[in-house]
């Protein structure tokens, strides 16, 4: 059974119509992949999935119910995180004071801080620290530290590679590897090579519609559908 | 420079200002006892002035809302004050215990009121005009020139006379040096609230909400908490404040006209703007600033102290265009 199904669904933004109807499944567990050109309507699709955007019509069933039309918070607290393309970090607080106020409760359970802390070792040392002092690696392992703080469901991540040296983007592939051990991964990428080491199953988005859906080992296989849909030389 | 700015940085950088104009000013001023009083009542109409725009200051940053009905809070928190301290006469007479007890009424009463009319403000007229700035102008505009109308109405045109709680006036002389008692007064109750305010926004979870929602409001929401709520409770806060700052005022000039928030709505977003959008130190910083220099110029150069604040403003902005302490880096 899908954890996350989308059926037309179409998102306009003041006048213009962004999404054309946009319908794929996400199965419980691994990675999902969305990939698609610049402006071809993956960063929408995410926030329309959250309720920044109001998508209307078609609907958005997650765990068997319909999300569309939520508001944004009452569609958090049914397990959903959100790490928007800009990280979303509150730069004035401390990495510390970031994460709390991801707790349900005002307060860290200590074996899954532990878990995060040895996921990303830097944010233990920036514990104190306001996260606007931070790289950019370590404010992207931050918002996904955020994410993951409460057992979620779904975790929507919008390019998290995007503009991170080679060797964090590593580390957050291992990081996502882990993370995706329990928890579904919504993953929205432009790096290809990133995008085809975690993900499962994939769906290419273009022009506001969804025209390919199938596993990432076929479609990395595939050189010539990749140029196609994507402009991928081979 | 960036050496100058590193240094000055580590010594307290932007919150040296009000330090640097008292040491300017008393070169210019060559009068000790003169500077002072001055200095006093700079710190004391700035502490005041904190009060009024430290609300005004957090609901624009957190909710990106322009609210020039704000001054309607001063103006109704100096009537209602006035009019308990009024009803409460015989107490002022009755010794300290009365009196203090009359004026905690009178600024409970203005709170209360603040309260009661940022929840009607913020449910009945800015709520449907979120995200629209040229509306939220428009429309708040149109409800401070109603407040004033109901002022006049219901307290007159001819100026009220705010009578004073009798421990609480004269001066007290040291040497040369004069200090208003009320002045002193006015100043030690703007600290009190500025610590309280520290204290909710860095120790408390509604804190760290409010200093996150000034942030990025979206990604609040995101996280799972209705930004809504929040609004409703900032803006509450806010307009208490505001009205809190207005009873105050109301002692100190003792004879107030329904134009009196109107009059230090100027002031208060020159506060709002020089010290940073959202943020409570920074509004804390540009109202002593703000107080130090209208009072240095009324007294070097009375022609220029109308102009002085605008001017304070724009050499400001120039400098630091999102202002000296803002919320979000």
């Amino acid at each position: 059974m899908s954890l996350l199904s989308l059926r037309e669904m179409k998102t306009e933004i003041g006048q213009y119509a962004v999404l054309h109807g946009v319908s794929f499944d996400v199965p419980e567990g691994g990675v999902f992949v969305l990939l698609g050109r610049n402006g071809a309507g993956k960063t929408t699709t995410l926030r329309s999935i959250m309720g920044l955007w109001a998508p209307s019509p078609g609907s958005v069933m997650f765990k068997g119910r319909d999300i569309a039309g939520m508001g944004t918070a009452d569609i958090a607290r049914l397990g959903i995180a959100y790490v928007p393309e800009n990280m979303g970090i509150f730069g004035g607080l401390t990495v510390e004071e970031n994460l709390v106020l991801a707790t349900a409760k005002g307060r860290f359970d200590a074996p899954r801080l532990r878990r995060i802390q040895d996921l990303f070792p830097a944010l233990e040392h920036f514990w104190t620290k306001q996260a606007w002092s931070l790289s950019g690696g370590q404010k992207q392992m931050l918002a996904v530290a955020r994410a993951i703080i409460e057992p979620r469901d779904l975790i929507l991540i919008d390019e998290p590679t995007k503009g991170l040296a080679p060797s964090i983007v590593s580390a957050m592939a291992a990081a996502f590897q882990e993370i995706a051990q329990n928890t579904t991964i919504l993953l929205v990428e432009q790096n290809f090579n990133f995008a085809r080491s975690l993900g499962r199953d994939m769906a290419v988005i273009d022009d506001g519609r969804v025209v390919h859906r199938g596993s990432m080992a076929d479609f990395a296989a595939d050189t010539d559908l990749q140029g196609k849909l994507l402009g991928l030389s081979a | 420079m960036k050496k100058l700015s590193e240094t000055l940085g580590r010594f307290g950088g932007v919150n040296l200002l009000p330090v640097a104009l008292a040491a300017v000013a008393f070169v210019l001023i060559n009068a000790p006892s003169s500077w002072v009083t001055l200095t006093v009542a700079g710190l004391s109409m700035g502490m005041m002035v904190f009060l009024m725009a430290s609300g005004l200051s957090l609901v624009f940053g957190l909710m990106d809302v322009m609210n020039f009905g704000h001054s309607a809070f001063i103006s109704f928190g100096a009537f209602v004050s006035a009019s308990v301290l009024a009803a409460l006469s015989a107490w002022l007479d009755g010794g300290v215990i009365l009196a203090s007890a009359a004026l905690a009424l009178a600024l409970i009463a203005a709170m209360t009121f603040g309260l009661a009319a940022g929840l009607f403000f913020e449910t009945v007229i800015i709520r449907p005009v979120y995200r629209d700035h040229l509306r939220q102008i428009l429309i708040t505009m149109g409800a401070l020139i109603v407040s004033e109308q109901i002022i006049l109405a219901l307290w007159g045109g001819t100026p009220v006379s705010v009578p004073r709680p009798p421990f609480l006036e004269g001066a007290w002389i040291i040497g040369d040096v004069s200090v208003e008692i009320y002045r002193l007064f006015a100043f030690g109750l703007g600290a009190m609230v500025f610590v309280g305010l520290m204290i909710l926004l860095n120790r408390t979870r509604i804190g760290l909400l409010i200093r996150a929602g000034v942030e990025n409001r979206e990604m609040v929401e995101a996280l799972g908490f209705k930004i809504n709520r929040l609004f409703i409770g900032v803006f509450m806060l806010g307009s208490a404040l505001a009205a809190l700052g207005g009873a105050m005022w109301a002692g100190y000039e003792t004879l107030i006209t329904p134009a009196l928030g109107s009059e230090m709505m100027i002031v208060v977003f020159i506060v709002v703007i020089i010290g940073g959008l959202g943020s409570i130190e920074g509004t804390l910083l540009g109202a002593i600033i703000v107080g130090l220099t209208a009072n240095y110029i009324g007294y070097l150069a009375p022609k220029l102290a109308l102009a002085s604040n605008m001017i304070l403003m724009m050499a400001i902005l120039m400098w630091r265009p999102s202002g000296l302490r803002p919320a979000v880096k």
